[in-house]
């Protein structure tokens, strides 16, 4: 059964200007998106917290700055679902983990507030795999979400619930954070816009770590022109966290209409069919399909190879763990969270901890703490890190002869619940075409481009090179117009 | 790296090791289980191997940036009341643990 309904009252861009120019109350925004989440969050769960009460009061400031006649922010009055890895203050974040259960972070993310800053409203945290870790959410401490367009298959995942809110039309937008796919995989099989940035140009000020050097946070919307929107309000240095790109936010949404002609576009030979294997004909087809949309729109279209991508999985099931290892130790029962009894510290640490982290967290920290223990983190990785740096020379080459490369952004549609949970290795094949893009730190997106056999949604990546953000979001819209 | 195909690439001891390390009590079926899935990750692991690195830099961050600093100002931090009262324990505005030295 099908609860979708994307933009089920206007998309973001469209609520804003209503709520702008008077014609439409936040208030009134607001009340139909929950009524929305009332009839159909028990079927999708996209949630772990519907933040109703919140989103109500924040609606009604919104309304009376701008009948006090304050300029209205970009994004007054619309609704907007955060990944439960963001921490709210005095809100709720899990992390959709026992050991976060609970926990009332004490300051909220550089990206909720510059969200709320600009009229949005936060509408409620949603559903993750525990720790972002995971393609189909059903890792999660507290239930799989369902997606929206079958709900007998995944979201994908990690941020599968922020995608499915998004499809359901729970809110025209949402946030996610990608490590390894966790914003374009969901976004493929959700049908719906998702974004990577660049590494460094979203800061990831209050966003609960997974791997440092690889997490990036980034929206989800129906459509590429909200995606530039949203991107273009929480892109930009951040004094607060220290690894983000000191610049501005890029004007994405400058070149929209820009059209394609000219512009090389290159499909990435290793993911078009030749040498990952396991990628579904269905979406090998819909990729050559959009490659000849771009085609017909003059933009000049060929195959580039960009070998070392095949070694992409095997370093980021390397380098992800050895740092989620390493950022997780911070949750030993002190001072947040799940504490269980221990006689002593150490005890209690162990506890803790063997208490509140689910098997697929374990299961990383475990890996992680191998590839970093002594006599195996050269073998490990230290090559996974060589190979980062091989990974980002290929693209590197790549893009000396095209603008973008295009690539599927998931290997198949959404897959049914249960599928893959048996097998880690398998739900890990989920990430092999998003992974290298987190590895070398370029901005990727998945854009909604048909669907396959089965009639589900099926989204095409869009890659460009450091900080190419502008000719990325030019493509994608060109792909948006060629799709409708 | 190279070994013989007929070894597992993880033994059980070094995954109950590792379980110490990382500050987790596992029983005897997940070390079991994760001594099989850990092994075939680390297998796949082993394709790295493939590639020539020799002489390759390692990289630890995409952007590569170092020294990061701010001006030496003061400012407003995390309110401490806040922040303890998210604490499971708590005592004199400090954290409270039990005790470091014990019985395990």
């Amino acid at each position: 059964m099908s609860v979708a309904k994307p933009a089920a009252f206007g998309d973001a861009t469209a609520i804003a200007a209503l709520v702008a120019s008077g014609d439409r109350t936040a208030a009134a925004v607001v009340d139909d998106h929950l009524a929305r989440i009332a009839e159909h969050e028990g079927d999708v769960h996209a949630f772990n917290l519907v933040m109703a009460d919140d989103a109500r009061s924040a609606a009604a400031a919104v309304d009376e700055a701008i009948a006090a006649g304050e300029t209205p922010g970009r994004l007054a009055g619309v609704p907007v679902a955060i990944k439960d890895n963001m921490c709210t203050r005095g809100v709720p974040t899990t992390c959709s983990s026992k050991i976060l259960e609970g926990w009332e972070p004490p300051y909220t993310a550089t990206v909720v507030d510059r969200l709320v800053a600009e009229g949005a409203i936060p509408v409620g945290k949603t559903n993750l795999d525990e720790f972002a870790m995971g393609s189909s959410t059903e890792n999660s401490a507290f239930g799989a979400t369902k997606n929206p367009y079958d709900l007998d298959k995944v979201p994908g995942g990690s941020s599968g619930g922020s995608a499915a809110a998004v499809a359901a039309g729970f809110a025209p937008a949402s946030l996610g954070s990608d490590t390894g796919g966790s914003i374009r995989q969901p976004a493929s099989l959700c049908g719906v816009v998702g974004v990577k940035p660049t590494y460094g140009a979203v800061s990831r000020y209050g966003l609960i770590a997974f791997g440092s050097s690889l997490d990036q946070i980034g929206p989800f919307t129906t459509t590429v022109g909200d995606a530039a929107l949203l991107y273009e309000v929480i892109a930009g240095d951040d004094p607060l966290d220290s690894t983000a790109s000191p610049q501005p936010a890029l004007p994405v949404s400058s070149k929209l209409d820009a059209g394609v002609d000219g512009l090389r576009v290159g499909i990435i030979t290793e993911m078009a069919g030749d040498v990952i294997e396991g990628i579904s004909g269905d979406v090998l087809a819909r990729l050559r399909a959009a490659a000849d949309a771009l085609a017909a729109a003059g933009a000049v279209v060929d195959e580039v190879s960009v070998p070392s991508t095949v070694y992409g999985l095997p370093a980021y099931y390397m380098v992800a763990p050895a740092e989620a290892s390493s950022n997780l130790a911070r949750f030993d029962g002190v001072r947040y969270g799940l504490r269980a009894d221990g006689t002593n510290t150490a005890a209690m640490n162990m506890a803790s901890r063997t208490a509140g982290f689910g098997p697929e967290v374990k299961r990383r920290i475990m890996l992680g703490t191998y590839a970093l223990s002594a006599g195996y983190r050269d073998a490990f990785y230290g090559k996974a890190q060589q190979i980062r740096t091989k990974i980002t020379e290929d693209f590197d080459s790549a893009y000396e002869n095209f603008d973008v490369l295009l690539s599927p952004a998931s290997p198949s549609t959404a897959f049914a619940l249960g599928d893959k949970t048996a097998d880690p290795l398998t739900m890990y094949l989920n990430d092999v075409c998003t992974i290298p893009s987190n590895l070398s730190g370029h901005p990727a997106m998945s854009v909604p481009f048909g669907v396959g056999d089965d009639g589900l949604p099926i989204g095409v990546q869009v890659l460009a090179p450091m900080l190419g953000e502008v000719v990325m979001f030019q493509v994608a819209a060109e792909l948006e117009r060629a799709g409708a | 790296m190279a070994e013989p195909d007929s070894q597992p690439a993880l033994s059980r001891d070094e995954v109950a090791h590792v379980a110490k390390l990382a500050l987790l009590d596992l029983t005897e079926e997940e070390i079991d289980l994760f001594t099989v899935q850990l092994g075939s990750v680390i297998e796949t692991a082993h394709d790295m191997n493939n590639l020539d690195l020799e002489g390759v830099q390692p990289t630890h961050h995409p952007l590569g940036l170092t020294n990061v600093v701010r001006e030496d100002v003061v400012r407003p931090s995390i309110d401490r009341a806040e922040v303890l009262s998210q604490a499971p324990d708590v005592e004199d505005d400090r954290f409270k643990v039990p005790p470091a030295l014990g019985e395990d």
